[in-house]
């Protein structure tokens, strides 16, 4: 069932994967913001323009589902993920604006295994994601488990 | 009136509560993290999490959703006294974020922020950085998520 999939010793160290593109509309932006962070300038163009961002504005936890939905349709849903523990940090270095196609870059920074986890090993990686004006819109770096193959293999 | 002034640097205040209801994982995960895990109860029986759980950013988001309520109220008590509420603008980013429990379908969490420190930017003068620890803990008092965000103030 997993085989073909990606496991942890395919997370070696500096390995890039694309994130992106991906393309986020205005309607996309006021839906999440309705939901979970319903304040002025992520509901309307409007109050947008009028704040510092400059326009309707995705709610920075909506960068931050983006940012998971780019890592899901580049590799973790043909993984064996186990869950995250964190995130190290998360910058949000420009607003999302409505209509901005984010693209950007995941590179694995280390991979260990667990003592506390038979058959699972702990990744670390780094996101860098700009929009299509090759301004940098965030920036992280995470923690994410993956299941061995080897042990799996060997396992009866 | 500002933030430190009206929590003092310590204070942990409880914002709100919110529900996480299978629809609602299953909704958001569709969307933007559809792992087995996040999906399908049975499918996740499969996996070290063993029920289904909640994506991450949807116990992040509910921290998020509920300081927006409670900041909402609280602006409006302070209206009411006569008070000018502190001038929050936009967060520049968060960090140590830990999901250190899963969130399973039917929990209900509590979300808290403790303001840990206030500065004013050298670069920026009327123009100050709050730092904040937020958590949130489930119904049988286990701390599922904690993480330390920032946001600018105006004043």
């Amino acid at each position: 069932m997993t085989n073909g999939k990606l496991h942890f010793e395919d997370f070696t160290p500096e390995r890039a994967f694309p994130l992106g593109p991906l393309t986020v509309s205005a309607e996309e932006i006021i839906e999440f913001a309705s939901e979970y962070d319903p304040q002025p300038m992520h509901l309307s163009e409007e109050a947008g323009k009028a704040s510092i961002l400059g326009g309707l504005a995705a709610s920075g936890w909506h960068t931050s589902a983006l940012h998971m939905r780019m890592t899901i349709d580049s590799f973790l849903l043909n993984s064996t993920c186990e869950g995250a523990p964190g995130v190290d940090f998360m910058d949000w270095k420009k607003p999302v604006l409505a209509g901005d196609t984010l693209s950007g870059q995941a590179v694995v920074l280390e991979a260990r295994t667990l003592r506390s986890k038979p058959g699972i090993g702990l990744i670390r990686m780094r996101s860098k994601v700009d929009n299509q004006r090759g301004e940098t819109v965030c920036v992280l770096e995470q923690a994410i488990m993956f299941r061995m193959r080897a042990v799996q293999e060997t396992a009866p | 009136m500002r933030m430190a002034e009206l929590n003092t640097v310590g204070t942990r205040l409880e914002v709100g509560t919110m529900e996480f209801t299978a629809d609602s994982i299953i909704g958001f995960a569709r969307k933007f993290d559809p792992q087995p895990f996040h999906l399908d109860a049975e499918a996740a029986k499969d996996f070290v999490f063993g029920g289904l759980c909640a994506s991450g950013w949807q116990s992040a988001a509910g921290w998020m959703k509920t300081f927006l309520a409670y900041w909402t109220k609280e602006c409006i008590r302070l209206h009411k006294q006569g008070i000018a509420p502190p001038k929050l603008g936009p967060s520049p980013g968060f960090r140590k974020l830990q999901w250190l429990k899963p969130v399973y379908a039917g929990d209900r969490i509590t979300y808290y922020t403790t303001l840990l420190n206030s500065r004013e930017l050298a670069s920026r003068p009327g123009v100050w950085l709050n730092s904040t620890l937020n958590e949130g803990v489930n119904q049988n008092g286990e701390t599922v998520i904690r993480f330390e965000s920032s946001v600018l103030e105006f004043t």
